[in-house]
C-alpha cells in the first residue's frame, strides 16, 4: 500500500524540487535573471495573467482554432477512413498517395497559408487540419482493418443490415483506434495552433509569446510558455478521461481498473 | 497494415496500377485545372518541376538545403541518443521514475515551437540554437517511451536474467534494450516529425539561410513557383525520413513484428 502511495507523492516532491532548483539557479547567479527569471517571479506573473481579460482572450483564440481545426479534420478523417478502410480496392488505390502526403510536414504549408489567408484564423486552421487529419485517418483505417472477420460474418448470417453492421460490428472495433488517433491529433493540433500564431501571427497565445520575445519581456514570455504547457496537460487529461469513459467496456480500460 | 493480410497477392501490373493510378489521376486533374484556368497561386506541373530543378540544384543546395539537413540529422541523432540514455537511467530506477514523471509529462505537453523564441533569447541566433531547439522539443517522446519500455520489461524475463546472473552491460544489451525497443521506436517515430517541424521553424525566425528561411523569403517576394518547390523539398525530406524509419524499424524490430503477426494469426 505504501509503495502505491509513494508514486504520486514522489511526483509532487519532484515538482517541488524542480521549482526549488529553478528558483535557486537565478537567485545564486548561476544563470543571469534576464535569461532565466526566478520561478516565483514567473509564476507570480502567471497568476496575474489569470486575472486579466487580454490573457483569456488570447487563450480563447488559440482554443477556438484548436477546436474548430480538430473538429473539421476528425470529421473528414472518420468519414474518409471508414469509406476507404471498408473497400479493399480503395485501400490499395489510395495507399501510395497517403504514404506520400502524410509525411509532408504541415509547417511546409506556412507560406501557402500566409499567401492565401494572411494572419488570420484560416491560416491556423489550414495547418491544424493538415497535421491532425492524417493521425486520425490512419488510426481509423487500422481500426477498420482490425474488424474480426468472424464477427463480421456472424453479423451477416444473422441478417444484420448495413447500418446495423456499422453500428454493432464496425464502430466498436474502430472506436479505440479512433480515440488513439484523437489523442495524437489533439496534441498535434495544439502544436500547430501555437506555431501558426508564432510564425504567421494569427491571434492567440503564440502571437503574444512572439510579441514578448520581440519586446524582451522575458518574465511574460516564460509565464505564457508555462500557460501553453498547462493547456497541453489539460487537453491530454481531457482526452484520456474521455477515452476511459467512452471505452469503459473495452478490455484495455477494464484491465487497467482491475490492476 | 495491409501486409498482415497477404492473401493471394496481386500481380505486378496490378500493383503498379494501384500505386500509380491515383497519383497520376491527381496530377492530371492539377495539370488540367491549371491549364484551363491559370492561377497566380498554383503553378502547372512542368513549371514546378523546372523551378524545382533551377532552384534547388545549384548554389542553394550548398547554402540552404545541405546545412538544414545536416542540422536536422545532428538534432535527431542527439535526440535519440540522449533520450534513450536518460530513459534507460530513469526507467530502471523506480524512485527516480516517480520523481520525474509529472514534470516530464508537463514538458512533453509544452508545444515545442514556443521553445524557439526562448532559446533565441538564451543562446542567440546560431546553429547551436537550432540544434538545441530540435533536441529540447523532440526528446520527450523518445525519453518517455523509453522509460515506459524499460519499466514494462516482462517480469519473467527479468527474473530469468537475474537467475542466470546476467547483469551490467550484458543485461542492458540483451535484455533491457531489446525488450524496450518497440516502445523506443514508437518514440523515435514521433520525434522525427517534431524534429522536422522544429528545423523549419527555427530557420523561419530571424535567420538568413536554411530551408525555412528560403521558403519564407520566396513567399514574401511572391515567387510562387519557387515557394511551391520549397514545399516540395520539405515534403521530400519528410518522405525520406519516413522511409529511413520504416527500413530501420524492419531491421530493428523484425523479431517483434514477426512475433505479433504470429500471435494475431492464431
Amino acid at each position: 500500500m505504501s509503495a502505491r502511495l509513494s508514486g504520486p507523492l514522489l511526483g509532487l516532491v519532484g515538482i517541488l524540487l524542480f521549482l526549488l532548483i529553478w528558483e535557486a539557479v537565478p537567485r545564486l547567479g548561476i544563470v543571469q535573471e534576464r535569461f532565466l527569471p526566478r520561478a516565483s517571479t514567473v509564476l507570480g506573473r502567471l497568476v496575474e495573467y489569470l486575472g486579466q481579460q487580454d490573457f483569456w482572450t488570447s487563450v480563447r483564440e488559440t482554443m477556438v482554432a484548436w477546436a474548430v481545426g480538430l473538429l473539421i479534420s476528425v470529421t473528414a478523417a472518420v468519414v474518409l477512413g471508414l469509406v476507404i478502410g471498408s473497400s479493399e480496392f480503395l485501400r490499395k488505390a489510395t495507399r501510395s498517395t497517403i504514404e506520400f502526403l502524410r509525411p509532408i510536414p504541415s509547417v511546409a504549408l506556412i507560406p501557402l497559408a500566409v499567401l492565401l489567408y494572411g494572419a488570420k484564423l484560416e491560416s491556423s486552421l489550414l495547418l491544424i487540419i493538415y497535421a491532425s487529419f492524417w493521425q486520425v485517418l490512419l488510426q481509423v483505417m487500422y481500426g477498420v482493418a482490425d474488424v474480426d472477420p468472424v464477427a463480421s460474418d456472424t453479423a451477416r448470417s444473422y441478417g444484420l443490415g448495413f447500418a446495423a453492421r456499422v453500428r454493432y460490428v464496425l464502430w466498436p472495433t474502430v472506436l479505440p483506434y479512433l480515440l488513439t488517433g484523437l489523442r495524437l491529433a489533439s496534441a498535434v493540433a495544439l502544436i500547430l495552433a501555437i506555431t501558426a500564431e508564432l510564425i504567421i501571427g494569427s491571434p492567440g497565445l503564440g502571437y503574444q509569446i512572439g510579441l514578448n520575445q520581440a519586446g524582451g519581456a522575458v518574465v511574460e514570455m516564460y509565464a505564457l510558455i508555462i500557460a501553453t504547457g498547462m493547456i497541453g496537460v489539460l487537453i491530454n487529461f481531457g482526452v484520456r478521461f474521455m477515452e476511459r469513459r467512452v471505452l469503459s467496456w473495452h478490455s484495455s480500460v477494464r484491465g487497467e481498473l482491475l490492476a | 497494415m495491409s501486409g498482415k493480410k497477404r492473401r493471394k497477392g496481386d500481380s505486378l501490373p496490378a500493383r503498379i496500377g494501384f500505386s500509380l493510378g491515383l497519383p497520376v489521376l491527381l496530377i492530371a486533374i492539377w495539370w488540367l485545372s491549371t491549364v484551363v484556368s491559370p492561377s497566380f497561386f498554383v503553378p502547372t506541373p512542368p513549371e514546378l518541376v523546372q523551378t524545382f530543378w533551377e532552384t534547388w540544384v545549384g548554389p542553394r543546395f550548398h547554402t540552404d538545403l545541405l546545412p538544414s539537413v545536416v542540422r536536422l540529422a545532428i538534432g535527431i541523432v542527439a535526440t535519440i541518443v540522449l533520450g534513450v540514455v536518460l530513459g534507460v537511467l530513469i526507467g530502471s530506477n523506480r524512485a527516480l521514475r516517480s520523481l520525474t514523471e509529472p514534470i516530464f509529462e508537463f514538458f512533453r505537453a509544452v508545444p515545442p515551437p514556443v521553445l524557439v523564441p526562448l532559446l533565441i533569447l538564451i543562446i542567440g541566433i546560431n546553429d547551436q540554437m537550432r540544434i538545441v531547439v530540435i533536441v529540447s522539443g523532440a526528446i520527450w517522446p523518445v525519453l518517455l517511451n523509453t522509460v515506459e519500455g524499460v519499466r514494462s520489461v516482462d517480469s519473467v524475463l527479468t527474473d530469468t536474467g537475474r537467475t542466470y546472473g546476467i547483469t551490467g552491460f550484458a543485461r542492458l544489451r540483451y535484455l533491457v534494450l531489446p525488450a524496450a525497443s518497440p516502445r523506443i521506436m514508437t518514440g523515435v517515430r514521433q520525434c522525427l516529425s517534431i524534429s522536422l517541424i522544429l528545423m523549419v521553424i527555427s530557420e523561419m525566425f530571424g535567420s538568413s539561410s536554411g530551408l525555412g528561411f528560403t521558403i519564407v523569403l520566396f513567399q514574401r517576394s511572391f515567387a510562387v513557383p519557387q515557394m511551391w518547390s520549397g514545399i516540395a523539398v520539405l515534403g521530400l525530406i519528410g518522405i525520406a525520413l519516413s522511409l529511413i524509419f520504416q527500413f530501420t524499424e524492419r531491421r530493428v524490430l523484425g523479431w517483434y513484428l514477426g512475433q505479433r503477426e504470429v500471435q494475431r494469426d492464431q
